[in-house]
């Protein structure tokens, strides 16, 4: 028998809890009941049952109702183990057990007793198992035990206040001054939880805090915690009140720099260095503390200590020079997480000499730590690759040896991400770092990598000196892959035919040996490029290869939709459906760059609706407004009011082919008003005609409502622009602010609005086209306009760039909106769509001159006359 | 990865927990519900097992989280906070943990000697945080709490008060007899 359990026990790694049954153990708890209790052995059966639970095990309700009844009956024995396990027990049952309040007698017994042992675990039992109801009738023990002499009791009384505090302050708002009183105790427990109970009661009075931060901080704590408490404390108050390193609660702070404790220096220093309006020099003091701990013998400590200085170095990289040194030594460190974050932050304040070594020190240990830290020095030698553009070699070969290791998704994609960026950033770097992706893709296991980057190999590829060496990559996918993968490589050929007339043969053949594959989409697309490029006609390459489709997804969805749904004769029109914004795959690496200028949301990856796409829903919704045909444009939103005037009016311009409709976005913020019959009237633009309003029924206190001011464009095709003054006029009606209840009678009034301009920007789309020169042939010179011009108000080519993209409203192309520095010339591409669907192309060549600001020879061309005149002359 | 100032607040301690040298859970006690089924819990302490078993290095960014952690044989102490938490303090509770622990356990820390003092273990982690407060993080004062069988701690780690209290007792007992 002995034998027998010893074998069992060593199968399970000798654990004797590991085989419990939930049913047998509760079993088992009803010898809880027999008298006389024998304390041992329910001991041992709690435990069990505690290690159930602990292990997550799901008790019913009804099961451990009646655990827990039995488990009352234990009170009898005097056993002081068994009695905390009780209490244990009840804190655990407290949640799933029904009618546990029957024990609250038993509990305030124990709790108000002479047993000093239970008199704190039986507090926090008891205040586990109280509700709101039953909290008046045990306020007056909580009171005493709040000062009781015994520490453990003051601090379960203090924890347990903070718990039920949580729910409603109401009670323990009352308390306030025992807690006041157990700040002043010898125990450095019960100070730190009294302290943090007075904070918590009186945290909605800034004044109150305030008072209790100047209080403490002369009085010296004894608490560690207690301290660290109150720094949090005042460095919330000094974020509140936006002050600096002049307020007096920065002084407290600064002076704990140089308490005995490290827990209490360190929070200090952590906090100085999170202030908002922190300078140089206020750091300094907390930098050089935290330079000390660099060197301490404990991990935990140089790991916060690092962390911090990584912090510093992201807004002040000069004040954490001093600590290169001591960050030297941590590269080195067996924790790899502090070597990685000394790594970072030394390469962040470090100069362009210290590269090359600090990168084959990061080299030795990259396989030892985690992805996230992975993620951490791929993001920290991106921005290493932007601030020194010669490091580049050094930098894209760590790169490529990176992507060549194991390593997740998350991983891989951020050495993608950041080896796409260097390479459009600088063009030096740009046939190395397609020749590591061209390594990589030939083993990497993530589709969404591959496609990605034989898009980026289709759009760079054929633009390099030797473009032939990429085809053998490109045509290894189509053997190779997934169909996904081969549907991007068949792309990507045929970019590559289409681009290099030396090419186009082989690229011929290639591509009629993709059209016997097994997938659809290949095939399609395979035969789709080759009969294109059989014709070698450059406007066809331009428009059905290099510069794909610019329709949004989700418009030419609807658009198509809607053609199904009702039948006509008519082909479908391309040219009705809304276009794209931005095309899908360039999203990401435009917003970041104009953040936010499109006004989608920065993480999008797939087509989800974007703002036009919302408005023409919209629009589309009101009767008035109905066959005015597709929507064109809508513009960015214009705010006609002053914030915080009576009436908040925001308006945004949508361009139809021949309308333009003004869309006033109003909120009334009076709330004694209401508002009927909202229009905004509209005068003046030579042509411009009024044809309807649409008005706004009823606009109640912060209610936003709606109103609409259609206009029809001149007939004149030139003649595009105007300014129109607008004012709103309504109907007022006073009405009770509290139930919005408004009076019969109202009055006509009117509010005079700023003016509402249209612009040529207002009647152009944004289009991106992947290859510029190529859809610069593709429209021809047909239409051509060239003009120079005196920008005599520029001082400098940004400006320029900045100011005509402004006016012209078109899309910068080849990344030709980044100016590189120091040159005194520069060549500014833009491609958009006019109203009507005309293609529209412009190329501005820039020079700056010393005396007269910027030269620009513009030269416009589109597939319409009146567009290149009104693109021509829309900068002077 | 990024700090920020935490709300002042005594609640510090997210979660406890002792894990086997399989990374099997002993005892692992959430405070809040950055994990709230026992499944997600389960999961992450595998994971975070996963990455702590190999270097002993004391202190990791997990999951967006900080764990400091210690071993001794064959178990595992971890004490999980918020990233923006003071690291110290995290540390200072894992240490008030593994010492009581320790003392409990007569220098003894590893799996079978645990289970042995489970209920003595469950009642140390009791006094150390309650609901995520730190209560107690000196470790004599938490064994003093626990006060569990002191007849077996040695003599030389017992105070003066327990001593007498045994005595008292044994000379009851002989009395009885």
């Amino acid at each position: 028998m002995m034998l027998k359990r010893d074998k069992k026990e060593e199968e399970d790694g000798g654990n004797p809890f590991s085989n419990l049954e939930k049913s047998s153990v509760l079993q088992e708890a009803r010898t809880f009941n027999e008298t006389p209790i024998n304390p041992r052995k329910c001991g041992h059966i709690l435990t069990k049952i505690l290690y159930l639970i602990n292990q997550g095990e799901t008790i019913g309700a009804t099961e451990a109702t009646e655990a827990f009844f039995a488990m009352t009956k234990l009170f009898q024995s005097k056993d002081t183990t068994l009695r905390r396990l009780v209490y244990l027990g009840i804190k655990e049952m407290s949640k799933i057990a029904n009618d546990v309040i029957i024990v609250t007698s038993s509990l305030m017994k124990d709790m108000t007793g002479k047993e000093d042992q239970f008199r704190g675990p039986s507090i926090r039992a008891l205040c586990s198992i109280t509700d709101q109801m039953m909290l008046q009738s045990i306020e007056r023990y909580m009171k005493q035990a709040i000062v009781d002499k015994v520490s453990a009791v003051s601090s379960a009384a203090l924890v347990s206040s903070m718990h039920l505090g949580r729910g409603s302050q109401d009670v323990t708002k009352r308390w306030v001054n025992e807690a006041q009183e157990a700040v002043n105790s010898d125990n450095m427990m019960v100070q730190y939880h009294a302290l943090g109970l007075l904070y918590h009661i009186r945290k909605k009075d800034k004044l109150a805090v305030s008072r209790m931060v100047t209080k403490f901080s002369k009085h010296s704590l004894r608490s560690p915690y207690a301290y660290c408490l109150l720094i949090r404390i005042a460095s919330k108050l000094i974020e509140e009140e936006d002050a600096g390193s002049e307020s007096p609660m920065f002084d407290f702070i600064e002076n704990c720099l140089r308490h005995k404790n490290e827990m209490v220096i360190y929070e200090a220093a952590h906090a100085i260095v999170n202030m908002k309006n922190t300078t140089a020099k206020d750091l300094t003091p907390a930098v050089s503390v935290l330079q000390l701990f660099c060197g301490s013998p404990k991990p935990t400590l140089r790991f916060a200590a690092v962390r911090t200085l990584n912090k510093v170095a992201m807004k002040h990289p000069a004040a954490v020079t001093a600590c290169n040194l001591d960050l030297e030594n941590l590269i080195t460190d067996v924790n790899r997480s502090i070597a990685t974050l000394a790594i970072t932050t030394l390469l962040k304040t470090g100069n362009e000499s210290s590269v090359d070594r600090l990168m084959k020190q990061i080299s030795t240990f990259m396989s030892e730590i985690s992805d996230e830290f992975k993620i951490v020095v791929v993001q920290a030698i991106r921005s290493l690759c932007s601030k020194f553009p010669r490091k580049h070699n050094v930098l894209m070969t760590f790169l490529a040896s990176m992507l060549r290791d194991e390593g997740g998704f998350d991983y891989k994609r951020a050495i993608v991400d950041c080896i796409i960026t260097v390479i459009e950033e600088n063009p030096e770097a740009k046939e190395a770092g397609l020749a590591h992706l061209c390594e990589f893709i030939e083993d990497c296991e993530h589709t969404v990598l591959a496609t990605r980057i034989l898009h980026l190999l289709g759009r760079e590829g054929p633009r390099t000196p030797s473009p032939s060496k990429y085809i053998r990559f490109i045509y290894n996918r189509v053997i190779l892959e997934n169909a996904a993968v081969r549907a991007a490589a068949v792309s990507a050929l045929a970019k590559f035919g289409a681009h290099c007339e030396e090419l186009l043969p082989s690229c011929i053949v290639l591509l009629e040996r993709c059209q016997l594959d097994s997938d659809d989409e290949v095939r399609d697309r395979a035969t789709f490029y080759t009969s294109i490029l059989k014709q070698q006609q450059k406007s066809l390459n331009s428009a059905y290869i290099l510069n794909g489709l610019q329709v949004s997804v989700v418009g030419l969805e609807r658009a198509v939709h809607n053609y199904t749904l009702e039948p006509s004769d008519t082909p479908f029109d391309l040219k009705s459906v809304p276009l794209a914004t931005q095309p899908m795959t360039e999203q990401k690496t435009v917003t970041s760059r104009e953040t936010g200028d499109m006004g989608v949301p920065k993480s999008m990856e797939k087509p989800v609706a974007s703002r036009i796409d919302v408005y023409a829903e919209q629009l589309s919704g009101v009767p008035e407004l109905a066959n005015l045909g597709p929507l064109f444009r809508s513009s960015q939103p214009v705010e006609l009011t002053e914030s915080e005037t009576e009436y908040v009016i925001q308006c945004v311009k949508h361009t139809f082919s021949h309308y333009v409709v003004f869309q006033f976005d109003c909120t009334n913020t009076l709330n004694d008003q209401v508002l009927e019959n909202v229009t905004v009237h509209m005068e003046g633009g030579d042509g411009f005609e009024v044809m309807k309003y649409v008005k706004c029924a009823s606009l109640p206190y912060d209610k936003p409502g709606i109103t609409y001011t259609l206009i029809r464009l001149p007939e004149e095709p030139t003649a595009v622009t105007g300014t129109f003054t607008c004012s709103l006029k309504f109907i007022v009606k006073d009405c009770d602010p509290n139930t919005g209840e408004p009076d019969d009678e109202g009055y006509e009034d009117e509010y005079v609005l700023e003016d509402v301009e249209v612009t040529v920007a207002d009647h152009v789309q944004r289009v991106i086209k992947p290859n510029f020169g190529a859809s610069w042939e593709e429209v021809g010179p047909e239409n051509e306009l060239e003009d120079t011009y005196a920008l005599s108000s520029m001082n400098s080519l940004e400006e320029a760039v900045k100011n005509i993209v402004l006016y012209l409203g078109m899309q910068p192309c080849e990344r030709s909106d980044k100016v590189p520095e120091g040159k005194s010339s520069h060549t500014l591409y833009l491609a958009g769509v006019f109203r009507g669907g005309h293609d529209a192309l412009v190329r501005a060549k820039l020079a700056l001159t010393d005396d007269s600001g910027v030269t620009m020879q513009l030269t416009v061309r589109s597939s319409d006359p009146n567009v290149s005149e009104i693109l021509a002359s829309a900068i002077a | 990865m990024d700090g920020g100032i935490l709300e002042p607040s005594l609640y510090s301690i997210k979660a406890l927990a002792i894990l086997d040298n399989d990374g099997n859970r002993l005892l692992a006690k959430y405070y809040d519900d950055t994990f709230p089924t026992a499944k997600e819990q389960k999961n992450f302490e595998k994971n975070l097992f996963n990455k702590t078993h190999r270097a002993n290095a004391e202190i990791i960014m997990f999951e967006g989280l900080t764990c400091v952690y210690k071993s001794n044989v064959d178990l595992f102490f971890y004490v999980i906070g918020s990233t923006q938490e003071n690291e110290l303090i995290l540390g200072s509770v894992l240490n008030a943990m593994y010492d009581s622990i320790s003392q409990i356990l007569r220098k003894n820390v590893e799996k079978r000697a645990l289970l042995e003092n489970l209920d003595a273990v469950y009642l140390a982690v009791d006094e150390i945080c309650d609901g995520g407060i730190i209560l107690e993080a000196d470790s004599i004062a938490i064994v003093h709490k626990v006060a569990i069988r002191n007849d077996d701690i040695p003599l030389g780690e017992q105070t003066v008060a327990q001593v007498l209290q045994s005595a008292k007792e044994q000379i009851k007992w002989s009395l009885l007899k």
